[in-house]
């Protein structure tokens, strides 16, 4: 696989960053676009659109077409049973309040319990914790360990026969921890309780294949996925799309209107109220063809060389410390440096060209655990290369200097 | 765009070796400010006479450099001057980052002007002009009685 050849598929990465070439270490917050992706999303605006699903004209049939595409790639591209079961959200958290809504309206009564993990991203959190304020929910959180992991027990000894709902993530965009899906969802399994995956750091990195995973809802960003902004994806079983009340109201997601009642179609319609981001979702039927031009597994066995260089390197480097030794770690890795605050070291690697994250990355509760209120984050993408990694490790050591460490 | 203007050695030497990191005997007045995007934390301790007289001031909390040596300049300068001066001097330094104009203070002597405009390459730092204003924004709520935490996000 020619990586050059990949990045150079990014316009962004002609630009300078200070006069410096732009390092890109930040793509768990949002990947870079490929060129298709935006052209596509121009070519749209310029040659096809209207509004999709509403119109009789002939715009009005390509622009449905198009969209409705995308969601059969979708559907394609994660192995889903049905094309229904692809719904379209403005981005991740959506899916996830959407979930916390209308599970919760209808299945989750006081005291009922949610458990979620110590390394959720607050997305993963806080939907749960208005269903705790409305509803008198109870949410247990499982441990995780120094190493960044959460064991099968740890989730297993909180589950009770109030057990309403399993929310985890896929992967832990601090510490990179893949989490054992397969096995908490057949633990779930036995006992009849639903699975949520936050698949935000999952998606743009591993293969998916819902009907095998068997999880009951699954959501992406698609701006990690080398798409645009302003789109995400739940995927739910039909089962429950079927049982669940509507999310929002509005035009688009209705069956019947009249002054006394209204009545709904099914999924997705139900679920996608309003005129949604036409031109990001059509735009977005690039990334997945982009993604599996390249094929996935591809991406993953590249990004894991990249992971495995970089913590080699950064061990090596005695002012590092990494975040977490998970057994199994995605496309992610956090560190702190002595003596030196994250936000410092964002500033300083920034001078070099070299994007990261500084900061808690939306997750209080894992920094809290491990006591420190905030990393340095470096985060791939299919784009990066171990020439990146060198860089940041020489800018890392410039870091000491600044601070005549 | 340098980096040694934004970490000059009376930033690293005041991050580094905070002053008034504490809290302050006999304090009447605090407040907590966030900075919820990154996770840092400031509470400050004013012990303000009734002639609105500065007596003692002093933080406690974590963050960059930028905001630990911003809080420990701000608890140098302020202490032991009127509260109507010290808003003053806020005003002049938050004026200072966000639109780049010089401190105008009679009331501080050279060392102390030196030492605030330390701060002054911040401003070429956008993203990092809350932090060195987190402390001076906190100090103000102090001051006021505003109970309210100051969040950088608001």
């Amino acid at each position: 696989m020619d990586i050059k050849e990949i990045k150079s598929k990014f316009p962004i990465f002609t630009n300078k960053v200070k006069g410096k070439k732009l390092v890109y270490l930040d793509s768990a917050n949002s990947s870079q676009k490929p060129k298709v992706v935006i052209d596509r999303i121009s070519n749209f605006y310029s040659k096809e659109f209207s509004n999709v699903g509403r119109s009789m004209h002939s715009l009005a049939v390509t622009a449905t077409n198009r969209f409705e595409e995308t969601r059969d790639l979708i559907k394609n591209f994660i192995n889903a049973k049905f094309r229904e079961e692809i719904i379209f959200t403005k981005n991740a958290t959506e899916g996830i309040n959407l979930v916390a809504t209308t599970y919760g309206e209808k299945f989750i009564q006081d005291k009922d319990e949610i458990i979620i993990t110590e390394l959720e991203h607050h997305a993963n959190y806080v939907p749960w914790h208005f269903l705790r304020k409305r509803k008198g929910a109870v949410i247990k959180f499982a441990e995780c360990d120094k190493q960044g992991e959460v064991s099968i027990n740890s989730i297993k000894q909180l589950i009770t026969n109030k057990t309403k709902l399993i929310a985890v993530t896929h992967v832990s965009n601090v510490t990179g921890t893949i989490m054992p899906l397969s096995k908490i969802i057949d633990l779930a399994k036995t006992k009849k309780i639903p699975v949520l995956i936050d698949g935000c750091q999952g998606a743009p990195h591993i293969k998916l294949d819902m009907q095998k995973l068997d999880c009951d809802f699954y959501v992406m960003s698609c701006h990690k996925m080398y798409g645009p902004t302003g789109v995400g994806i739940l995927y739910a079983k039909k089962k429950w799309l079927d049982e669940l009340p509507p999310y929002q109201g509005g035009g688009g997601m209705i069956d019947e209107v009249k002054k006394n009642d209204i009545s709904f179609p099914e999924s997705p319609t139900k679920f996608e109220a309003g005129t949604l981001q036409t031109a990001e979702i059509v735009g977005f039927a690039e990334s997945i063809r982009f993604i599996e031009n390249i094929g996935i597994k591809n991406i993953t066995q590249h990004e894991k060389e990249i992971t495995e260089y970089g913590l080699e390197k950064l061990k090596k480097n005695n002012s590092v410390s990494i975040i977490g030794d998970p057994k199994e770690r995605g496309a992610i890795i956090s560190f702190t440096i002595k003596g030196i605050h994250p936000h410092d070291i964002a500033t300083i690697l920034d001078d070099d060209g070299v994007a990261i994250r500084a900061g808690h990355h939306c997750c209080q509760i894992l920094h809290e655990k491990m006591g420190i209120p905030a990393t340095a984050r470096a985060s791939l993408g299919i784009y990066n290369s171990k020439e990146d990694i060198d860089i940041l490790n020489e800018s890392i050591n410039k870091c000491n200097k600044v601070f005549n460490n | 765009m340098d980096l040694k203007e934004l970490y000059q050695e009376i930033i690293l030497d005041h991050g580094k070796n905070p002053r008034n990191k504490k809290k302050c005997d006999g304090f009447n007045k605090d407040a907590k400010g966030n900075n919820p995007l990154c996770g840092d934390k400031i509470h400050v301790f004013l012990k303000l006479n009734d002639e609105k007289h500065v007596e003692d001031i002093s933080f406690e909390g974590e963050g960059c450099a930028i905001s630990i040596a911003s809080a420990s300049i701000m608890t140098e300068i302020i202490k032991g001057k009127d509260f109507n001066v010290a808003k003053k001097i806020l005003e002049n330094f938050i004026n200072m980052l966000k639109e780049g104009s010089k401190p105008s203070i009679n009331s501080l002597s050279d060392n102390e002007n030196t030492t605030i405009m330390s701060l002054s390459g911040v401003k070429q730092f956008p993203m990092r002009v809350k932090c060195a204003t987190l402390a001076w924004h906190t100090f103000l709520h102090a001051a006021e009685d505003n109970k309210k935490v100051v969040n950088t996000e608001k």
